[in-house]
């Protein structure tokens, strides 16, 4: 198989055993006759266990900054709803709205440093299109939370986390040695936590007995399935194409 | 091949320049480089930061030399960057701890092995079969937090087993000191090697330091925890070594030397050519330096250099596996302890003495590397292989 200058070439990967079976062999036969300390992974777990009992959240809520909100909160709480678990959530889908704006960023670079592939309409345009989407709906949710009495600006715990969730995704995406492609399945990563993300969040949305809110996330909604759909085409597209050796978007070949 | 330091000048010390693309280069492969490629980036980035430690101590203890100190120390500064950036970012940091401890493994042996002074011999073993348990703790880590093998990080050149149990390393601050070498009388080799190995330890320390913090499973915390206090112990025992009678600029020749020693040895065994060249520039940089600290040693303190230092550099380090050195040193000194400056087999140590005591007291709530290595074996692709071919014998007996 010719070479095309992708990771999927053969060349000079050193991992794996039978990269020197003689040293591999030397290393099992002495981890064979291994005597390792007492009992099992359970001792592990055992310790997880005693620190979860006692930790304490990786943050809380902020309170209502205006007299507004905090009727507001204190009106669903009325109504058997806690007001500040929607806003969590709502924070979280804007930070990560926001974080996607800049993993697109990235991914934008990454596209016009390799080449845009026109047969199967993975342009910068087209990307630039999913990133105004992501900073629209970014914005959309700062409104509401707004307009709850909230503000957009602190860093709710779920928004925390999910940046937590984020940070492997941007490193794959900022990495100038990983191709088009590779960058794509991260982004698919993103895209298919942000689907699932927008639907419970219309759900929960409803649920609060708030239909207007939950129709404006339903839009956002349904332009992320579409990102969905253009991601995953794009994959395959590429995947096909270098499967057949033709040459597609690459990073530079391994030093 | 030997490089005559009489005659080696480098390049001088203010054409040594960098732009900021010079000091961030593409990495090294995790997948594609030889193991010592990754090996020899690290401990360089170990004898870099040792260097830049030592001269802003001397600056801070002398009022002559601190623009000379700034100078040299600037091109330190840029050096150490240059190299450690050139670890590359899909390798987690427990993947690079597991580097770290080959280093210490594999660094450790061939220092051992070449040792001529037969104390300092004993000592590196004593720190190596320690390193070595590290190891295989780490090992059990990465297996059972991350899921993967450690192997691939080691291709297949350093073994993952058990050494001395990292739950008895933990002694006394006393049972650290060791004794010192005398710098009138100790083969340069022995002065490089105490100052090779004190930065690779030192290093280590303060890489466990920093990222022991940024897991976020408590089982990892510990076992940093752990791992990063043995290694203050290496670093005591390590520095201990030295004759502290060496005037601050004997001890920046001896820097100055070991650097270039090491590069030397780099560019002797690398075998990717990119990196290679890399260590062919820093070796003509830190030429350079040691060229600029011989003529401040003879302005300043009226020696001739080589009163302290080696005309020409020893054998370079043997980049290489010490599998059946390791082995052999694990079976006959594993079971030794520490007690003051000596060591003795663990029969002899008093069960009431200060390093029983202390490490009694340490493990009285657990024992982090036990707890992560409890059952730990390793075989090739993970313990979750056995695991897997289990379930999947069970299923097909069922069917």
């Amino acid at each position: 198989m010719k070479s095309t200058g992708q990771p999927s070439d053969i060349g000079k990967n050193r991992t794996g055993i039978q990269m020197s079976p003689k040293q591999a062999k030397a290393m099992e036969e002495g981890s064979s006759r291994v005597q390792p300390p007492p009992g099992d992974e359970s001792k592990i777990a055992e310790v997880r266990e005693g620190y979860h009992a006692r930790a304490t959240p990786v943050g809380t809520m902020a309170p209502p900054g205006t007299l507004k909100g905090m009727a507001k909160s204190a009106g669903k709480a009325l109504t058997g709803h806690k007001a500040t678990v929607l806003l969590d959530k709502m924070g979280e889908r804007m930070a990560f709205e926001r974080t996607g704006v800049r993993l697109y960023d990235a991914l934008i670079a990454k596209v016009s440093a390799s080449g845009e592939v026109d047969s199967i309409g993975l342009t910068e345009a087209a990307l630039r299109k999913i990133q105004t989407d992501e900073l629209r709906h970014m914005q959309i949710v700062a409104e509401a939370i707004e307009e709850m009495g909230a503000d957009p600006t602190s860093e709710t715990p779920c928004a925390d986390v999910a940046g937590v969730q984020a940070l492997g995704v941007m490193q794959v995406l900022t990495d100038p040695r990983t191709t088009v492609s590779q960058g794509l399945a991260a982004i698919l990563t993103a895209e298919l936590v942000d689907n699932a993300s927008w639907e419970m969040l219309v759900d929960l949305a409803r649920e609060f007995g708030n239909d207007e809110l939950a129709n404006t996330f339903d839009e956002a909604r349904r332009q992320e399935e579409e990102h969905l759909r253009q991601v995953k085409g794009w994959i395959e597209g590429l995947t096909k194409q270098e499967s057949l050796g033709v040459s597609a978007p690459a990073a530079p070949p391994p030093a | 091949m030997a490089l005559d330091l009489t005659k080696e000048k480098g390049i001088p010390l203010d054409q040594q320049r960098f732009t900021w693309p010079d000091l961030v280069r593409t990495p090294i492969s995790k997948l594609n480089d030889d193991a010592f490629t990754r090996v020899r980036v690290i401990l360089m980035n170990g004898i870099e930061n040792e260097s830049w430690i030592f001269q802003h101590q001397f600056a801070r203890c002398s009022k002559d030399l601190r623009k000379e100190l700034a100078r040299v120390r600037r091109a330190e500064q840029h050096q150490q960057t240059l190299v450690n950036w050139l670890l590359p970012p899909d390798q987690s940091a427990l993947e690079t701890t597991i580097a770290y401890e080959q280093v210490a493994v594999e660094v450790t042996a061939t220092v051992a092995e070449h040792e001529p002074d037969p104390y300092m011999k004993q000592v590196y073993h004593f720190g190596l079969l320690e390193d070595f348990d590290h190891l295989y703790r780490y090992s059990a880590l990465l297996d059972r937090l991350e899921g993967k093998d450690a192997n691939n990080i080691l291709q297949s050149y350093t073994d993952i087993m058990p050494g001395r149990p990292t739950w008895v390393e933990h002694r006394h601050p006393d049972d650290d000191i060791r004794e010192h070498y005398d710098c009138k009388k100790a083969h340069p080799l022995t002065k490089i090697h105490a100052m090779l190995v004190l930065a690779a330890e030192q290093q280590t320390r303060n890489f466990y330091a920093t990222v022991g913090n940024v897991y976020a499973d408590p089982v990892a915390r510990q076992l940093y925890a752990e791992i990063s206090s043995i290694e203050e112990q290496h670093v005591t025992q390590y520095e201990s070594l030295m004759d502290p009678s060496e005037t601050w600029l004997e001890k920046w020749l001896l820097h100055e030397a070991t650097e270039v020693y090491c590069y030397f040895s780099c560019m002797h065994q690398e075998s990717n050519p990119r990196i290679k060249q890399i260590w062919e520039q820093m070796l003509s940089y830190e030429l350079g330096h040691l060229n600029y600290v011989m003529d401040l040693f003879e302005k300043v303190e009226k020696r001739d250099p080589f009163e302290v230092l080696p005309k020409t550099l020893p054998q370079p380090l043997d980049f290489t596996s010490h599998r059946d050195y390791v082995r052999e040193v694990l079976k006959k000194e594993v079971e030794l302890r520490a007690q003051g400056s000596q060591f003795v087999p663990k029969e002899k140590e008093p069960q009431d003495g200060p390093s029983a005591t202390y490490r009694n007291y340490m493990n009285s709530k657990g024992s982090p590397s036990e707890t992560v290595a409890a059952g730990y074996r390793w075989i090739p692709g993970t313990e979750l292989i056995a695991r897997a071919q289990a379930l999947r014998a069970q299923e097909m007996g069922v069917h």
